[in-house]
């Protein structure tokens, strides 16, 4: 657990360093409580892509204690902001950990993988595809993204690095008939989970939504309770597009979750408070560095102490 | 593209036009609003601070002031500002020096890169040059499989080996080239972290050993705040050329667009804007800052015309037009042209005026086209020349033949007949060139 915890606050230095320690700065080169301390405030938020509507509540919500209480002294700002922080990300449903497969579940396990162009979808499924088999489940990887180029040769290679089977079909396919044929495959063959990789697309082209509608209404065809998640895969250093994205995959094809990649290195992950604030979507997971144990479940309240400690 | 961003700044452009009177005051919240917009479009706060520091500055001062229409010339500062940010003029790829040209991609992953390799292989076979494209991601399973696939579908060499070393790849490419005749040679290096010291010195040794004329960053056009500091990195590591933007066909607001040149002060060169491998423009910041202010981009719409438009039929349906001759065959041959200029969607979003408001209950489908082809193929030449004979049962021959309703095909003849009608009152005016 401690390493866990230790990877998560390297992972997330960055986001420390952008926004949580930027803020101490200013914090300490004002004594007292003003206008400009406010707007200073406000401004480092915003550069850790938190958003403009959260920011700001973030800010009235600090703000209006700090006058309850009639403090002046700037010293204790930062723990009203993280409480702050704390019921904007802890909001909502709280997070259940994708490895856990509910009992009442019945097997196969489905989860189809969705997102923009780019933002990490088959690596994660590679990571996915390892944890579980660490967990002595028996997992079966679908290469449902027929239309970008070599996609399915890069996810065969994550199936033999992490032993698992795979199924694929010629580029061009419909990717619903190889969903279908790959939960065909998931039953026949008793295996526990299925991870299915779908095609980049950007959420704004209508026709490519639709697909990705056809490939849910086909697997619900054949097993009415699958897919038991949907997990829209973002990057982590998306702006204020990432609460566009999720709202229309949300729309498509009702996403129970998000994965949250890159978010080592140069992400903030600022788009987790817009996300959480304005959507009532869990983030599952967050990729926080290229090993394969780097996919790990999101503690809104682990991440909250990272961020701060 | 910029969509939200242009919607945004229209409503508050809006509002200044309608000032009659303007004081410091109502400039002053104008322009926060203004601000407030840039935020929330990915604009890096400090750029955002600097654009409104200098509207302001501008505003204030005496142009406004004296003008006869201080709404309008407020609007004009921000459009100058716009283009500003964006870097004022056009910069083209470098393609001078002894051959071959060495272009050289590199990014974060995810960027676009392959993608973008196989776009600009294409753009410039169709300039007439001999491109060849180099596997250089020896980091990613498969992706050097995927930029031959690329290859093929734009009919461009690949070579890579990930056995080999990236810069191995690279030298042992430029020796290929030179020997084979290839004039440019494209680099699609790994996707990196600027963090990664090992793979940024990676990078520059292959800047160092193939010296490339262009190195170009590519960033994802939805990035957030973060792009600023991602393109300085890497900008101090290997002092790229230029930028390219990809995934703009998207509702990416696009600050970060914004925010880079800014910061770097290195022009963007291009922007990528669709799935398909032409989907590929050249970056004019003038003509940014017009869309982005809902003023259209007609210059670009007449440009994509001219390349696609067959000019000898575009003369004869003039004259077919002057003379209310025009039927269904030569609408026909007006799709077919349309079509070849991209998507619909793209193709209005350049129209003066037109925002996503307006464009909100018109679904803008290109299938809608598959429909409309249908139907006209399913009509023998008479009935295209001569759409008053097509009576209920050829409607019912036609529906059936397209594999569409009766409905369908009464809708088009409606809007036919609405189209000819329309014709008749445009040619009280003068048509000429509005075809051209």
């Amino acid at each position: 657990m401690n390493s866990v915890f230790g990877k998560l606050k390297a992972g997330l230095s960055r986001t420390r360093s952008g926004v949580v320690d930027k803020m101490d700065d200013v914090v300490k080169a004002h004594n007292e409580v003003n206008e400009d301390l406010w707007d200073e405030l406000e401004e480092i938020l915003i550069s850790g892509d938190i958003g403009v509507n959260v920011s700001m509540k973030l800010i009235e919500d600090v703000r209006a204690k700090i006058e309850d209480l009639g403090i002046r002294k700037t010293s204790n700002i930062l723990n009203f902001m993280k409480s702050a922080v704390k019921r904007v990300v802890m909001n909502g449903e709280t997070d259940r950990d994708i490895f856990d497969i509910p009992e009442s579940v019945q097997l196969p396990y489905v989860i189809i993988v969705v997102g923009v162009n780019g933002t990490g979808k088959t690596t994660s499924i590679g990571k996915l595809a390892h944890q579980f088999r660490l967990q002595n489940k028996k997992v079966l990887l679908a290469a449902a993204d027929t239309f970008r180029a070599a996609a399915s040769e890069q996810l065969e290679i994550w199936a033999k690095r992490s032993n698992v089977d795979i199924i694929t079909n010629m580029p061009g396919t419909d990717p619903a008939s190889v969903a279908y044929d790959s939960l065909q495959a998931a039953i026949s063959r008793q295996v526990d989970v299925l991870i299915i990789d779908t095609a980049g697309r950007l959420h704004t082209k209508a026709n490519l939504m639709e697909e990705l509608k056809k490939v849910d209404r086909v697997l619900k065809k054949l097993r009415p309770d699958v897919p038991h998640e949907t997990l829209l895969v973002m990057d982590a250093t998306t702006g204020q597009n990432g609460l566009s994205q999720a709202r229309q995959f949300m729309q498509a094809v009702g996403v129970t979750g998000i994965v949250l990649t890159k978010l080592d290195g140069t992400a903030k992950g600022g788009v987790v408070l817009s996300i959480r604030d304005e959507l009532d979507v869990p983030v599952r997971l967050i990729g926080v560095g290229e090993q394969m144990e780097d996919l790990q479940p999101f503690h809104p309240e682990e991440f909250v102490e990272a961020m701060f400690q | 593209m910029f969509q939200e961003l242009s919607d945004k700044l229209d409503l508050v452009v809006k509002k200044i036009r309608g000032q009659g009177k303007i004081t410091d005051k109502n400039i002053a919240s104008s322009l926060k609003e203004v601000r407030r917009v840039l935020l929330e479009a990915d604009v890096n706060y400090k750029v955002a601070k600097s654009f409104i520091a200098s509207v302001q500055e501008r505003a204030m001062g005496q142009e406004v002031l004296r003008s006869v229409t201080p709404g309008q010339q407020i609007v004009k500062i921000i459009y100058d500002e716009l283009t500003h940010i964006m870097g004022d003029k056009d910069v083209p790829l470098n393609l001078t020096g002894s051959l071959p040209h060495i272009i050289m991609l590199n990014g974060l992953q995810g960027s676009g890169k392959t993608t973008l390799a196989g776009k600009l292989a294409l753009n410039l076979k169709k300039s007439g040059k001999k491109p060849l494209l180099v596997g250089a991601d020896v980091q990613r399973p498969a992706a050097i499989k995927q930029l031959e696939i690329v290859g093929e579908n734009v009919g461009v060499p690949v070579i890579g080996d990930a056995s080999k070393s990236p810069v191995k790849n690279c030298s042992d490419a430029i020796t290929y080239a030179k020997k084979n005749g290839f004039d440019v040679v494209i680099l699609d290096t790994a996707g990196r972290l600027h963090i990664d010291k090992t793979l940024m010195e990676e990078l520059k040794s292959i800047k160092d050993v193939t010296k490339p004329g262009e190195i170009l960053f590519v960033a994802d056009g939805m990035t957030g705040q973060d792009a600023v500091n991602t393109a300085k990195e890497f900008l101090n590591w290997i002092d790229f050329d230029g930028i390219v933007l990809t995934k703009m066909d998207g509702d990416a607001r696009g600050g970060a667009a914004l925010s880079i040149r800014m910061v770097t002060g290195k022009p963007i060169k291009f922007i990528s804007i669709g799935e398909k491998f032409d989907a590929l423009e050249l970056f004019h910041p003038d003509r940014m800052a017009s869309r982005i202010l809902g003023m259209g981009d007609v210059v670009t719409l007449v440009e994509k015309a001219q390349q696609t438009v067959d000019q000898e039929k575009a003369a004869k349906l003039e004259h077919k037009l002057r003379r209310q001759e025009f039927t269904l065959e030569d609408f026909y041959d007006q799709l077919q042209q349309i079509k070849k200029m991209g998507p619909l969607d793209q193709l209005l979003g350049m129209m003066p005026g037109m925002n996503k408001n307006m464009m909100k209950g018109i679904s803008v489908d290109d299938r809608a086209f598959v429909k409309v082809e249908a139907i006209i193929n399913s009509m023998t030449p008479e009935e295209r020349r001569r759409p008053q004979v097509i009576n209920g049962s050829r409607r019912k021959r036609i529906s059936l033949g397209s594999g569409t309703s009766v409905q369908d095909v009464n809708q088009l003849l409606k809007q036919f007949q609405m189209m000819q009608k329309m014709m008749k009152n445009i040619n009280k005016f003068n048509l000429k060139g509005m075809f051209r």
